[in-house]
């Protein structure tokens, strides 16, 4: 195995792999990923979260479905049971960070310019520039996007996707690829359910199992307050799976992006 | 979008390939790409020139390899083909399935050209 460019060459095969094929020209098998470069730089985040018990979740919605709105209504939650810290990579104009700040916990804006997703090696510029020590949650929201962001491994251990009873039940079957990668999909907006009769939770649900889906899928109102215990339970938990991990030296990937290379059979 | 951001990657991948193999230029790469990778081959393809342009495989043909969407059910083990928003079991459908193919984004192969005094010593 060539280290430097993932390629099956060895001192024994060099002879095949550098067959001609036609007068001057060789032919290589890769069969590496495109993004590889994004996901080793990505593991590195996940070591530098799992070397200090770190739960690392990413947000991730359309504009304005209520990312910052439920991050303020959590942090203020979970205040005086755990220590939280927040990677802001959503538009920096609309102030997430000072929003952050506000409830006093730690937040970092990273400057995204016109970038529609964030990336790993983003991700850890940012790490970098905080202080990480004694955090048990870094929450990292995303640029409110729902197509690109769903194709870069940040590290995190979880997705999270938001999904509010503004936009429409049939999201998930639009963006099947931002819904599959989700570890739980939040309902957000759910006070407002009363005033629009066409956004049906059941059938965000639903949509969402047709992806072949398990993850849960909550219903909150971070705004009203309505829901929130569950959200706050389902964090717990998870923060306590991942110190179980740490304690036995595992990590682990939001499922999606951990099945994909492992089951693909050879096809070239 | 990120297609851009992709096909930078991917030229990156294929300049390392043709510096490992001393070789002067690419004239062929191939990416097998899954419709669940997230990344449009339309626009891949538009994104690729723009990243290429200058550099050892700005000629290259550029051939994308579209991946069936192939999963395997849970509950009664058949493997079937499924649509994009529907991983579904074609046998039984059942939702508890598993994603066999239609999620790749992988460079394949590339076809390189050797300048002759290159060719490496075995
Ligand atoms: N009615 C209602 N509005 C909400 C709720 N959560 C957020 N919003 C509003 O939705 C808009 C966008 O919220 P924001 O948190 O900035 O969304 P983000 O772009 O995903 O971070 C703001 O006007 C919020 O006040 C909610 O639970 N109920
Ligand atoms: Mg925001
Ligand atoms: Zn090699
Ligand atoms: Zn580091
Ligand atoms: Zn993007
Ligand atoms: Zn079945």
């Amino acid at each position: 195995m060539c280290d430097t460019c993932g390629c099956n060459l060895t001192p024994g095969n060099q002879h095949l792999a550098f067959k001609p094929v036609a007068k001057g020209a060789t032919a290589v098998s890769v069969l590496k990923g495109l993004l590889q470069k994004n996901d080793d730089q990505a593991g590195h985040n996940r070591e530098h979260f799992d070397r200090r018990g770190i739960l690392a979740i990413n947000l991730m919605s359309s504009p304005g479905s209520g990312k910052t709105a439920l991050l303020e209504a959590t942090l203020v939650a979970l205040k005086d049971e755990f220590t939280c810290a927040v990677i802001e990579g959503d538009l920096e104009t609309e102030n997430d960070a000072e929003r952050i700040r506000a409830k006093g916990v730690q937040a970092h804006q990273i400057v995204t310019g016109t970038a529609c997703h964030l990336d790993a090696h983003l991700v850890h510029d940012a790490l970098h520039q905080m202080k990480l020590d004694g955090v048990d949650f870094l929450f990292i929201e995303n640029v409110g996007n729902l197509v690109c962001p769903a194709s870069f491994d940040l590290g995190q251990h979880l997705n999270v996707t938001l999904l509010s009873v503004t936009e429409g039940d049939d999201k998930p079957a639009k963006y099947p690829v931002m819904f599959r990668a989700a570890d739980a999909m939040l309902v957000t907006k759910t006070d407002l359910l009363a005033v629009l009769d066409d956004f049906d939770p059941d059938k965000a649900e639903a949509h969402l199992r047709h992806l072949a889906n398990p993850a849960p899928a909550m219903r909150l109102s971070a705004r009203k307050g309505l829901g929130m215990e569950a959200w706050l339970t389902w964090l717990r938990e998870q923060l306590a799976a991942q110190r179980a991990r740490v304690a036995i030296g595992q990590s682990r990937r939001p499922a999606i992006q951990s099945d994909g290379q492992r089951l693909h059979r050879v096809t070239a | 979008m990120h297609e851009l951001a992709v096909a930078q990657a991917l030229v990156e991948q294929v300049d390392s390939v043709i510096r490992q193999h001393n070789a002067s230029s690419a004239s062929l790469i191939r990416v097998r790409i899954g419709p669940l990778a997230g990344v449009v081959p339309e626009l891949l393809a538009s994104a690729f020139p723009l990243a290429a342009a200058g550099s050892r495989m700005e000629h290259a043909e550029l051939d994308l390899v579209a991946a069936p969407i192939q999963v395997r059910c849970q509950t009664c083990g058949a493997e079937t083909e499924a649509a994009l928003n529907r991983l579904i079991c074609g046998a039984c459908g059942d939702w508890h399935t598993q994603v066999l193919s239609g999620d790749e984004l992988l460079l394949e192969s590339v076809e390189l050209e050797t300048a002759p005094s290159l060719i490496p010593e075995s």
